[in-house]
């Protein structure tokens, strides 16, 4: 079986958004970066299928040199190889992101063979567009299910499970076949000090792939402003149980 | 002018003709269950074919999960740009909008560069207005121009979610705990709380990364968004992709030893102090509060 997951490197953020001065992008400045949260468990979930199938899992980003730490993190939870198409930080609309990854899907699987399974969030921490890895399946022309929660390949084909009100749905599509997978598929390990030393040593294959002129344009971002609220502090430590009881009284939850 | 929009049930799609309306005067809707079982491609495929008979200004729906995967496989299958989960649109040749990032913490103020926007609205964005509603479009005439290969994906079995406990998304009230609850352990007086109000258990998503509570408790950007009508934040910082899971709750109780915290200024209500101490003191105040009530006569004369 060979797999493919797709990530893209995101800060953390913390308890507020601040923006770099051209309000292009936030202020990253005194912010760490990670793997966009669906995608890690993407890499999880491909790390899984090789250690119980055999054969070769991929990571791929689209994304500025720094993203080769996300590479290297996802190596260490047991990837094997890389595939980093390198950008200089600019952002990259979801078309044009979605177009330079099936070049390099396609460039892949004519040097080593189809991928039976390729692995997308379901969408990014950050810009959120919802529709990459529909954009590959289409121009793949290969099956697509988004928003798993389970994922189980079996005998050709895979067994997708998407959470909806009041449970959850069921497409079993024929492989090779893309899916989106949210958080909460699976819970991603820890990588281990020596697989952070065998991730080292496993192959990146790099390329600079040229940004098209986006067709969904960012002009600016901006911080929505909160709603203006002043907390009412109802007390300290459990004296203010009475005045809480008070409280939920009257709203009318009690 | 003509606008084609993708209708659900429930308030979403209701929200999203708001924002409909301003692309145009003739609206015409495409139901999602237009196909049955569920199959988004094919309902990808009927929402292009009715496009180019109708040649409407703007596609449309609610951003909802389904919502914003159709819409982008319309897109994909359209060869257009697809900006999803916008609060703000315009029509016209700028395709000026704003759209959420980071759940919904930050504003993409960008330009729809297309012939055609295909677009979704952000849920919760819009007040549900009077107006004209679409008329449905027969899709009869289009379902047999459907392919083969557009019913690959498809909805084949439904799978119910186990019964008990109320539903994260419908409970009037959340208790929610983060990483101050401290471990799995910790729980039973966040479990207590919500049972005697009659509410759902939430969490933070460092307790469902540490395994003390699954992921479907998990509140934020990654986990379930809701708006009950009371959240009550037991340890949670509130970090924006936290306050992106309950920024719609009516009104938000924080009980947090950090003066702080970020989730201060999200909240209506705090309580400052240890939670292990006010939350069990919270439940046994409520208790005492239920059995007075118990003993008095109910209100408006009747008598038990």
């Amino acid at each position: 079986m060979k797999v493919l997951v797709c990530i893209k490197r995101v800060p953390f953020t913390g308890g507020k958004m601040v923006l770099a001065p051209d309000a292009m992008s936030l202020e990253t400045k005194h912010l760490g970066f990670t793997i966009s949260p669906h995608e890690e468990c993407g890499v999880e979930e491909a790390v899984r299928l090789i250690e119980s199938n055999k054969g070769e899992s991929v990571v791929l980003t689209l994304g500025p040199l720094e993203a080769a730490e996300q590479l290297r993190d996802a190596m260490a939870l047991g990837i094997d190889r890389a595939i980093h198409m390198q950008t200089d930080g600019s952002e990259w609309d979801a078309g044009a992101t979605a177009a330079a990854i099936v070049e390099a899907i396609r460039a892949d699987e004519a040097a080593s063979g189809p991928f039976d399974l390729i692995f997308f969030g379901n969408e990014s921490a950050d810009s959120a567009g919802f529709q990459v890895g529909l954009r590959v399946a289409r121009a793949l022309d290969r099956p697509c299910a988004t928003g798993l929660k389970r994922v189980v390949p079996a005998d050709g084909s895979v067994r997708c499970e998407q959470e909806v009100e009041g449970g959850r749905d069921v497409y079993v599509l024929p492989l090779p076949a893309v899916v989106t997978v949210r958080e909460g598929l699976n819970l991603p390990r820890y990588p281990s000090v020596p697989g952070r030393m065998r991730a080292a040593r496993k192959p990146v294959a790099t390329s600079t792939p040229a940004r098209p002129k986006p067709r969904l344009e960012l002009m600016r971002l901006a911080v929505p402003e909160g709603k203006g609220k002043s907390v009412q502090v109802l007390g300290t430590g459990p004296s203010a149980a009475p005045a809480v009881v008070e409280m939920l009284r009257k709203a009318g939850v009690l | 002018m003509t606008v084609l929009v993708l209708m659900e049930h429930g308030d979403a799609s209701m929200e999203a003709l708001t924002l409909a309306r301003k692309f145009g005067a003739e609206m015409h809707a495409v139901r999602m269950d237009a196909v049955q079982p569920f199959a988004p491609d094919a309902v990808a495929a009927l929402l292009a074919l009715v496009a180019d008979h109708l040649n409407p200004s703007a596609v449309l729906a609610a951003g909802t999960d389904r919502g914003n995967d159709v819409m982008a496989r319309l897109a994909a299958r359209t060869g257009l740009p697809f900006a999803a989960n916008c609060v703000v649109a315009e029509p016209g040749d700028q395709g000026s909008l704003t759209r959420l990032r980071w759940g919904d913490s930050l504003w993409e103020i960008a330009r729809l560069n297309s012939p055609r926007p295909i677009i979704t609205v952000a849920p919760h964005t819009f007040a549900i207005e009077d107006g004209p509603l679409p008329s449905e479009v027969d899709v009869t005439p289009f379902l047999t121009q459907l392919e083969d290969k557009d019913m690959l994906v498809r909805v084949s079995e439904h799978v119910a979610a186990a019964g008990g406990g109320v539903l994260l998304t419908e409970a009037k009230v959340v208790v929610s705990g983060g990483r101050g609850v401290g471990s799995k352990e910790g729980f039973a007086i966040i479990e207590e709380l919500a049972g005697l109000l009659g509410g759902a258990v939430g969490c933070s998503r460092v307790v469902t990364s540490a395994g003390w509570r699954p992921h479907t408790d998990q509140v934020g950007q990654t986990g379930t968004k809701i708006a009950p009508d009371l959240y009550i934040a037991c340890g949670i910082s509130g970090a924006t992709q936290h306050m992106a899971g309950c920024r719609n709750a009516k009104r938000i109780l924080a009980i947090n030893s950090d003066v702080e915290a970020p989730i201060m200024v999200n909240a209506d209500y705090a309580v400052i102090g240890d939670l292990k101490e006010i939350v069990p003191a919270i439940s046994a105040e409520i208790r005492k509060h239920l059995a007075v009530l118990a003993e008095s006569p109910l209100p408006g004369g009747e008598r038990a």
